[in-house]
């Protein structure tokens, strides 16, 4: 077994375990962080399939970037637990059937038998000057400049759908308006009044 | 380095519609509340500046174009045709609902544009990438669409349904889409094909498997039972103009999106996908007529029928032939014109605070207006299938189509026996319209001249096409004989 297989099993075993945790654990936000070591370990696989740039990107975008919001999310709603298993052990012989029948029928279908190296053969090593980025970059604006530019039509969408359906306006909430208390001035504020001293009582 | 330019004429009407779209959304911040109106008359010359394109471009041959992930042909450009017109209609029957509920605002016509986008991208994919673009593209436009009452629970919760079933079928079809890459290393459709005739016994087990996961997604989008649960909710509980839109244009795209998959990409599995589909059909038709008939709701009732026209729809294309195909393009423009009539009706008798979403609120609405009565008797007798109405033309189209694939007779049987179920409920709104004293508390109809009109064109577009169903029909013929 090579140095590459090592790595390949021990990263795929901790993907599986992580992502077999993300659904079991109670705690959200331990659910949350095994999603964190999930991601991580797929980019490694990635990395080992010389995807470099996606890599780097998936621990960029998803670690870095959308965990944190989504661990925001998850404390900011309060979330009961025990509601949300209502029901679980009613369904679970039903769901470890259909879990057991998919997970049989995607061994036989997914296996050595139809993609084992005899049917698709490994892709060659690229040499060390093989830039991946650039690579990626050519593709996606010659080849596929059509599925891109949809793509950005759909993050479009997501954000007109967003505003559309949490813009709120409520007239009578009470908030600061801000360029009206930067533009102030003291005389709309302070009053100085003269008056004459009063006598202690 | 040298980057060749990819033609970009065929995609002349997609990419006037995304222009104008982002114009729109962009001028519509601008536009106080009165001057609304605005947006929607940009809106619909958006509609009729991208109908006039692809009447246009037009042309009995296939054009491929951007690294042939873009396809211009007969079919798309027929189906581009009828998505503009039915989204057309939709857009100016839901004006005076929109409006009575305060929800006439930029962003339903904004993501009703997008969506009809989406549609486009759908109908001229060559790719599966294109495919599952387009899709999520008008999935999201209507998933935002259902949930855009927020005050409405039951819209709330017929958006959270429709967004995570969607999600799941969504997934489904990824996960056929990524089996069939891995099996024939091309994401293009053409190539797919000829991949897939070639391949070997040994490697069925996996295109199989590929197979059932696409089908999946498909009939899901299509609303075919056993796949079918979303439906009835999500049309009974989105606001009704947002109804109109789900149950039209969408359903041209999803029958687009099934002739490109099983058809241009997998072709060569028909033997497979067939008895798939024949399962799916036989289902759809017993379910939807069935379980209409019990349904005190028309919104409820209509979306149980559309389930039984599915079924009828998914008949043409299994038979496999291109007569098949073009019976059922013809079902599927013919069910869009009479669903577009059905829904139309209920926002015609709707009204500020008031929803006519009852079979009882058509109770004698021959004595409050006659003319559409009239209108709705022929929209239900085109449904059940009356001679000669446009709906019985469509029936009769898929079941010659049946009978000519040959070994199919009793499925031929089974759709007639179904239509003949589903008669009751449909005539059952006419015997409420005629027979039934109205309550006495009934108002009468209260909506625009334009409503009416247009809902008199389109109850006359049932009936004229029914008389002359001929160049409809060979239309479609033509479309998918290339």
């Amino acid at each position: 077994m090579s140095f590459e297989q090592i790595l390949f099993y021990v990263f795929s075993a901790i993907t599986v375990l992580a992502a077999g945790m993300v659904i079991t654990v109670r705690n959200p936000v331990h659910a949350a962080m095994f999603l964190v070591l999930t991601f991580f370990s797929s980019a490694a696989l990635w990395m080992l399939l010389e995807a470099e740039f996606l890599a780097i990107v998936l621990v960029l975008v998803y670690v870095g970037a959308v965990m944190v919001l989504f661990l925001f999310v998850v404390m900011m709603l309060d979330l009961n637990t025990t509601l949300l298993r209502e029901g679980f052990a009613r369904y679970l012989p039903l769901g470890i059937l259909v879990a057991v029948l998919i997970a049989v029928i995607m061994g036989l279908a997914v296996g050595q038998n139809h993609f084992g190296l005899a049917q698709v053969a490994a892709p060659a090593p690229h040499a060390a000057s093989y830039s991946n980025t650039q690579q990626l970059g050519e593709l996606l604006y010659t080849t596929y400049v059509y599925p891109f530019e949809i793509a950005a039509v759909i993050l479009l969408v997501a954000i007109v759908a967003a505003i559309a359906l949490t813009l709120r306006r409520r007239p009578n909430t009470k908030h600061q308006r801000v360029d009206q208390q930067v533009a102030t001035r003291r005389e709309d504020r302070v009053r100085l009044v003269s008056m004459t001293a009063e006598e202690r009582k | 380095m040298n980057i060749p330019m990819p033609d970009f004429m065929p995609a002349l009407p997609e990419m006037f519609l995304l222009g104008m779209t982002c114009v729109i959304l962009l001028l519509d911040l601008f536009l106080t509340e009165r001057s609304r109106v605005v947006t929607y008359l940009l809106a619909q010359s958006t509609l009729l500046g991208a109908l006039l394109l692809t009447i246009m471009l037009y042309d009995n041959s296939r054009t491929l174009t951007f690294s042939d992930t873009f396809v211009l042909d007969p079919m798309g450009s027929v189906l581009k045709g009828a998505i503009y017109i039915a989204t057309f209609f939709v857009f100016l029957y839901s004006k005076g609902y929109l409006r009575a509920r305060n929800m006439f605002k930029g962003e339903f016509y904004i993501l009703g544009l997008f969506g009809v986008l989406g549609m486009n991208v759908l109908v001229s994919a060559h790719s599966l990438i294109t495919v599952y673009l387009g899709l999520e593209l008008l999935s999201l436009s209507m998933y935002a669409m259902v949930a855009l009452q927020r005050d409405s629970v039951v819209a709330s919760e017929a958006a959270m349904k429709y967004f995570v079933l969607g999600a799941m079928a969504s997934a489904m079809l990824l996960y056929g889409m990524s089996m069939l890459y891995g099996m024939t290393g091309s994401l293009d459709l053409t190539h797919i094909n000829q991949v897939t005739a070639a391949v070997g016994s040994g490697q069925q087990v996996v295109l199989a498997f590929a197979l059932v996961f696409i089908i999946v997604g498909v009939a899901f989008k299509l609303g075919a039972v056993p796949f079918h649960m979303w439906l009835p909710d999500v049309y009974h509980g989105a606001p009704t103009a947002v109804t109109l839109y789900l149950s039209t244009a969408p359903k041209l795209a999803a029958f687009a999106m099934m002739m490109r998959l099983l058809v241009d990409g997998l072709g060569g599995l028909h033997a497979e996908w067939q008895g798939i589909l024949v399962l799916l059909a036989v289902a759809s038709l017993a379910l939807g007529n069935l379980v209409a008939i019990a349904q005190s709701n028309i919104k409820r009732m209509l979306a149980y029928s559309a389930i039984s026209h599915i079924g009828f729809l998914l008949l043409g294309v299994l038979s496999g032939t291109a007569a098949g195909y073009a019976a059922s393009m013809f079902y599927a423009i013919t069910y869009v014109v009479m669903t577009l009539g059905g829904f139309g009706m209920v926002v015609l008798m709707s009204r500020a605070g008031f929803e006519a979403d009852r079979i009882e609120d058509f109770k004698g609405l021959n004595e409050r207006s006659p003319w559409f009565a009239f209108m709705m008797l022929i929209l239900m007798f085109s449904m059940t299938g009356v001679p000669p109405l446009l709906g019985f033309w469509a029936k009769l189209a898929v079941i010659e189509a049946l009978l000519g694939a040959g070994g199919l007779t009793w499925l031929a049987v089974v759709a007639v026996i179904f239509s003949v179920v589903g008669a009751f409920y449909y005539l059952r709104v006419v015997k409420t319209m005629y027979f039934d004293k109205a309550d006495a508390g009934a108002a009468a109809i209260e909506s625009t001249l334009e409503l009416r009109v247009m809902l008199s064109a389109n109850g006359l577009a049932v009936l004229a096409l029914g008389i002359y169903p001929g160049t409809l029909m060979a239309l479609c013929a033509t479309a998918l004989s290339h």
